[in-house]
């Protein structure tokens, strides 16, 4: 059986957290994959100048390759030298919506995310990212402490 | 970045200084900018609106409204039937999440949006119902409905043939479709209309897209705190704009942007309960819309005159057929230009079906102008020029004592949405202005500056001169942009064709379809 398990990384410690443990889940099981993902928080519904409207492509694609060699890229290289076989994907959107749905797209069969500490006022009321993602993910989600 | 703001500022205080001295030695200086502004305008503005010889009907409000009509039969009524299907696309129903995190299709919307949405609907209607009476409304929702086809024109080729630059920037509008599009087609010419398009572009955004902006703020303010010269108000102004276009103060622009929808959105609900306290009077004020259409009431220049005003400011807020819309929405990445153009055309429904006609119900239905108690008929002022109103008042100050008479306090909110709906439009209308400088010019910090230093200097003009001539120049350059655009549209709207039958088949046959989302 495969299986590939999704890790969803903020760019924070607490993704450290997530990759140990899913190299930990992914070597008990045969022949499993790893696909490390992260999602730049992004709206389609703001409000933006004339000015900020011609600038987001490119705006889009420094956003991207920050992502890409800061936080993605190295985890995926230390899952490859441990012996893993791992890839990467930066996407836009509402972080726990695009998580979910990358893990749909490609199959996977969970998804680890770290629980980040920041435990702020607006939490309270519109709850993280890290809830929504347990309340409405189509795959089960382990967030490791 | 700093550096550059101290600047601004300093700058900023050297001019108000050095423009205080000269006000104590002259002490009417709004008067000589007025006049000397009124002299120099004056030829520009008759052409414009010179009449078809023997009729009071000018030609440019003829050409606007055929073309308009022109579109919207070319395209077999586009605006219905893609008007759902606009809606879906705004709320991305048909976005590739592949593709998140470029502007979306609600971001240009709203973006264009902002820059069309302000004075025109607020001062603007107050003047058309002013001059033309009730019937005006009628005329106004019509030219919107109609000019919904020509903004799908405009905007879907603006997408089509804009520049993209290895830096990943974009830049877009009539002078690069006018250019490109002719080229294609192998017609002649196209260059010309483009440079043409641009000067009046830049006419336009100093005019409509400022100096009224500005002027029309400080009526708001002097209405308030009492009158005092309009040059100070001015230079306030301009050293805001100054701060956000040059000196890349982004958090002011991102506030209003944020700020302005929110007081559009209270502005139709407070016009809404308005309407709804007076509930009994909105058969009687559609009766007087749609019977003003036709006779006139009685008003100053019959029912010609409110079609006039009707068509004129239903142009000048939603400037469909302009060509600034086109600016604004050719920053949208897509692979189906067309689907750009469906979201522009909802654009002078909102503008001016919805928001302009809550305008004028709330004029309407608050009875701010007089009724000759005899004739049933509008009373006109002294000088002939317009109708009576209660307070004597025009323009802004009317839409004011408009929801003044319902709530007191909505005067001072409606200041603030002015002001706001005012900075946002200027920074709107800078951003035109300059695609418009750098096509003619060329791109370069130095070029750029050069604009938006005269820009900021007509911020203050704006401020001081009295709202007849500015208004006539406004109008007549955002016209002259128009002139050339619709002339453009003409030839290239059998590509605007091609485009939508391709996206309709293809949307028809389902390879175009919703993402699951």
């Amino acid at each position: 059986m495969t299986a590939k398990i999704v890790i969803g990384l903020d760019g924070t410690e607490a993704g450290e957290r997530a990759i140990a443990f899913a190299k930990d889940l992914a070597g008990r099981i045969d022949g499993s994959e790893l696909l490390v993902v992260y999602v730049i928080e992004w709206s389609p519904f703001t409000f933006q100048t004339p000015e900020e409207n011609a600038q987001r492509h490119k705006r889009r694609e420094e956003e991207i390759e920050t992502a890409m060699t800061r936080v993605v890229t190295p985890a995926v290289e230390s899952l490859k030298a441990a012996g893993f076989s791992a890839q990467g994907v930066v996407r836009h959107g509402d972080v726990a919506e695009t998580l979910n749905a990358i893990t749909v797209e490609n199959n996977g069969s969970q998804i680890v995310v770290g629980r980040s500490s920041a435990d702020g006022f607006t939490k309270r009321i519109f709850g993280s990212a890290t809830q929504n993602l347990v309340m409405h993910a189509d795959v089960p989600v382990t967030v490791v402490k | 970045m700093k550096q550059t703001c101290k600047f601004g500022l300093a700058g900023a205080a050297t001019a108000l200084l050095a423009s205080s001295a000269a006000a104590q030695e002259a002490p009417g200086l709004d008067e000589t900018i007025n006049q000397a502004f009124a002299d120099l305008t004056g030829p520009f503005v008759s052409f414009i609106f010179a009449p078809f010889p023997g009729t009071g009907f000018p030609w440019i409000v003829m050409w606007l409204v055929i073309a308009a009509s022109v579109f919207t039969l070319y395209f077999a009524f586009v605006q219905m039937r893609f008007f759902s299907h606009a809606i879906s696309l705004v709320k991305g129903d048909y976005s590739d999440p592949n593709d998140a995190g470029e502007v979306s299709h609600f971001q240009a919307l709203a973006t264009a949006l902002s820059g069309t949405v302000g004075l025109g609907n607020i001062a603007g209607v107050a003047v058309a119902v002013g001059i033309g009476g009730p019937g005006a409304t009628f005329w106004m929702i019509l030219a919107g409905l109609l000019g919904m086809a020509s903004k799908f024109t405009e905007c879907t080729l603006g997408v089509k043939y804009r520049n993209e630059y290895d830096d990943g920037t974009v830049s877009g509008g009539p002078m690069y479709y006018m250019s490109k599009g002719f080229n294609e087609l192998g017609l002649p010419g196209g260059k010309i209309l483009a440079v043409l398009f641009s000067i009046f572009c830049i006419l336009g955004a100093l005019g409509g897209g400022n100096m009224f902006q500005a002027n029309q703020a400080h009526q708001q303010i002097a209405g308030i705190v009492g009158d005092y010269p309009g040059w100070i108000t001015g230079l306030v102004f301009a050293a805001v704009v100054f701060l956000v276009i040059v000196g890349g103060l982004k958090s002011i622009a991102r506030v209003t942007e944020k700020v302005v929808p929110f007081m559009g959105v209270m502005y139709v609900v407070t016009a809404l309960v308005i309407i709804g306290m007076n509930a009994d009077k909105i058969g009687w004020a559609f009766g007087q819309i749609f019977a003003g259409a036709f006779t006139g009431l009685g008003v100053a220049g019959g029912m010609v005159g409110a079609l006039i005003q009707g068509f004129k400011r239903a142009a000048f807020s939603n400037e469909a057929g302009v060509g600034s819309a086109a600016i604004a929405h050719s920053a949208v990445r897509t692979k189906e230009p067309i689907t750009e153009g469906f979201v522009s055309l909802l654009e002078p429904f909102i503008d001016t079906v919805v928001i302009c006609t809550m305008t004028a119900l709330v004029i309407i239905i608050t009875q701010q102008m007089i009724i000759d108690p005899e004739t049933g008929n509008y009373m006109l002022n002294e000088a002939g020029t317009a109708i009576a109103t209660v307070d004597g008042n025009s323009g802004v100050s009317l839409t004011s004592a408009a929801f003044g008479s319902a709530f007191s306090w909505f005067p001072y909110i409606l200041a603030i949405a002015v002001i706001l709906f005012a900075f946002s439009t200027m920074i709107s209308w800078s951003y035109y202005g300059l695609k418009a400088w750098t096509y003619l010019f060329g791109e370069g910090h130095t070029k750029e500056l050069v604009f938006k230093i005269i820009f900021c200097i007509f911020v203050v003009i704006g401020a001081a001169a009295n709202l007849g001539p500015v208004i006539d120049f406004s109008d007549a350059a955002i016209f002259a942009m128009a002139v050339v655009n619709v002339f453009a549209l003409y030839f290239l709207m059998k590509v605007v064709r091609e485009e939508l039958a391709s996206y309709a088949s293809r949307l028809k046959s389902g390879e175009i379809r919703k993402f699951a989302g």
